[in-house]
C-alpha cells in the first residue's frame, strides 16, 4: 500500500500515536499494556481507545506510562491506573509511575477502526452517524444525552425497537 | 510555602475555576435519585460527574501552586474561602430552576472555554479544551429541556418564566472582571469576561424569543463570591459535602 493510501486509512488523529508506539524501544511493554481493558467497556483496551499515550522507562528502572482521560471526570481512570501498575509489577516490572495528561485533549478520533468494530460487536454504536448496532437500521431515536456513563448517549432503534449506547463523538 | 506573586494570581484563579465546578456539580448530583424520569437522574449525575472531573483538574492545579491537595481545598475550606459565582450555590429548586440555571450557565461556558483553551497558561489550555467539548453536549441537552419546559404545560412554562425571573440578578456576577482577572488577561492568561456578554445575550435572547420567555427587567444584581461573601446556602451544602473529611480527617476511600 502507497504511504499516500495509508494516511486515508489511518485517521490522522491516530497517526501521531501509532507513531510513537512504532518508533518506542519498549514494544514488550506497550504490548503487555493490550491486556489492559476499559472497565466500563471490556472489548476494548485502553490502547485501542486511545487512552495510552506514551511508555517510557526512565535512567532508574521506573515505568513510566501516561494515560489520558476520556471525560474529565471518567471514574475509570484510576482503575485503568491500577490495572496498568499491577500488570506492570506481575511481569517483572516492580517501579510503575502512571502520569495523567490533559492535553491534547482525547478525541474519539482516536478509536481504532478495530474498536469500532468490536465497540459494534459489544452492543454499542460507534461515535459517528448512529446505526442500530443490533439491527444497522438508521431509524433511531435518541432518548437521553447520556447514557449508562458520561461517554455514551441513549438510543432506541425504531426497526427491532431495542434501546442501545451510542458512543458520543467527542 | 513561599509563593510567588504570578503563580498566586494563577493559582488563585484556577481555584475559581475549580470552586464553581466543584458547588454546580455537587448541586447538580442532589438530583441523583430525585429527578423527574431515570434517563434524567443517570444524565443529571453524569453531566454532575463531569464538573467533578474538572473541579479536580482545576483543584490540582491550584493546589500545586499554593503547596495544597485538591481534597484539602474542596474539603477543609470554610465557606468565606470559597470563591465561586452565587448563581451555582443555589439550591437546586424545583427541576426549572434546575435546568434554567444549567442553560444559562451552559451559553457562557461555551463561550468561555473556546477562549480559555487559547491561554498562555499550558494547563489552564488544556482545562479549558476537555470542558469545551463536554460544554457542547451540556448545552445541547439544557437547550433541549428549555424547550420542553418552556413548551410544555401551562405549570411548566410559568415555572420556567418563574426561575429565569429569580436567577436573572445573579447572571452580572458571570462577567465581572476584578483586578486579578484583568490582569491575568493583559497577560493573556485569563479569559475577559466582560467580552462574552453581548454574544451571550444574543443567544439567550434569541432562545428567549422563540419560546417566548419574557426578558426580565435589570432591577437587582448580586455579587460578592469572588470575594467569599456568599448566600447562606453555601456553608449549608459545605456542611454536608464535607462531613466525611471534618469528622474523619485524612479518610480515604
Amino acid at each position: 500500500m502507497a504511504a499516500q493510501d495509508l494516511l486515508a486509512v489511518i485517521p490522522q488523529a491516530r497517526y501521531e500515536l501509532d507513531r510513537r508506539r512504532r518508533q518506542s524501544a519498549n514494544a514488550e511493554l506497550w504490548q503487555l499494556l493490550d491486556q489492559v481493558k476499559d472497565p466500563e467497556v471490556p472489548v476494548l483496551s485502553i490502547w485501542e481507545l486511545g487512552v495510552l499515550q506514551d511508555v517510557a522507562v526512565t535512567d532508574n528502572g521506573t515505568v513510566q506510562v501516561t494515560l489520558t482521560p476520556t471525560y474529565s471526570g471518567c471514574p475509570a481512570l484510576t482503575m485503568m491506573a491500577e490495572t496498568v501498575t499491577e500488570t506492570l509489577r506481575a511481569n517483572g516490572h516492580p517501579q510503575v509511575e502512571v502520569v495523567t495528561q490533559l492535553a491534547p485533549a482525547w478525541t474519539t478520533d482516536w478509536l481504532t477502526a478495530d474498536a469500532r468494530e468490536k465497540l459494534r460487536g459489544y452492543g454499542v454504536a460507534p461515535p459517528g452517524a448512529v446505526r442500530c448496532p443490533q439491527c444497522n437500521s438508521t431509524d433511531v431515536q435518541l432518548i437521553s444525552e447520556f447514557g449508562s456513563t458520561a461517554c455514551k448517549a441513549l438510543y432506541r432503534c425504531g426497526a427491532c425497537l431495542e434501546p442501545f449506547d451510542h458512543f458520543k463523538a467527542l | 510555602m513561599v509563593v510567588a506573586p504570578a503563580e498566586q494570581a494563577v493559582a488563585q484563579y484556577a481555584l475559581r475555576l475549580g470552586d464553581d465546578a466543584l458547588v454546580l456539580g455537587q448541586r447538580l448530583c442532589e438530583w441523583c435519585a430525585c429527578a423527574p424520569i431515570l434517563e434524567e437522574d443517570i444524565a443529571i449525575a453524569n453531566v454532575g460527574l463531569d464538573y467533578f472531573g474538572r473541579a479536580r483538574m482545576a483543584l490540582q492545579y491550584a493546589g500545586s501552586l499554593l503547596g495544597k491537595s485538591e481534597d484539602e481545598l474542596a474539603f477543609l475550606r470554610d465557606a468565606n474561602a470559597f470563591t465561586n459565582l452565587l448563581m451555582v450555590e443555589l439550591p437546586i429548586g424545583d427541576f426549572a430552576f434546575s435546568m434554567v440555571r444549567h442553560y444559562l450557565l451552559d451559553e457562557f461556558e461555551t463561550l468561555f472555554f473556546a477562549q480559555l483553551a487559547r491561554s498562555e497558561d499550558a494547563t489552564l489550555a488544556a482545562i479549558a479544551a476537555k470542558s469545551n467539548k463536554e460544554v457542547a453536549y451540556h448545552l445541547r441537552r439544557s437547550r433541549e429541556w428549555m424547550r420542553r419546559l418552556a413548551l410544555g404545560t401551562g405549570e411548566s412554562r410559568q415555572r420556567t418564566q418563574r426561575a429565569v425571573d429569580e436567577l436573572w440578578g445573579y447572571v452580572d456576577e458571570l462577567f465581572a472582571m476584578d483586578e486579578l482577572e484583568q490582569s491575568l488577561a493583559a497577560q493573556g492568561i485569563a479569559v475577559d469576561r466582560a467580552t462574552l456578554k453581548a454574544s451571550w445575550h444574543q443567544q439567550v435572547t434569541e432562545l428567549f424569543a422563540e419560546l417566548a420567555i419574557e426578558l426580565p427587567g435589570q432591577d437587582w444584581q448580586v455579587s460578592g463570591g469572588r470575594q467569599g461573601v456568599h448566600t447562606e446556602h453555601l456553608g449549608r451544602m459545605l456542611s454536608e459535602m464535607q462531613f466525611l473529611q471534618r469528622a474523619y480527617p485524612g479518610l480515604e476511600w
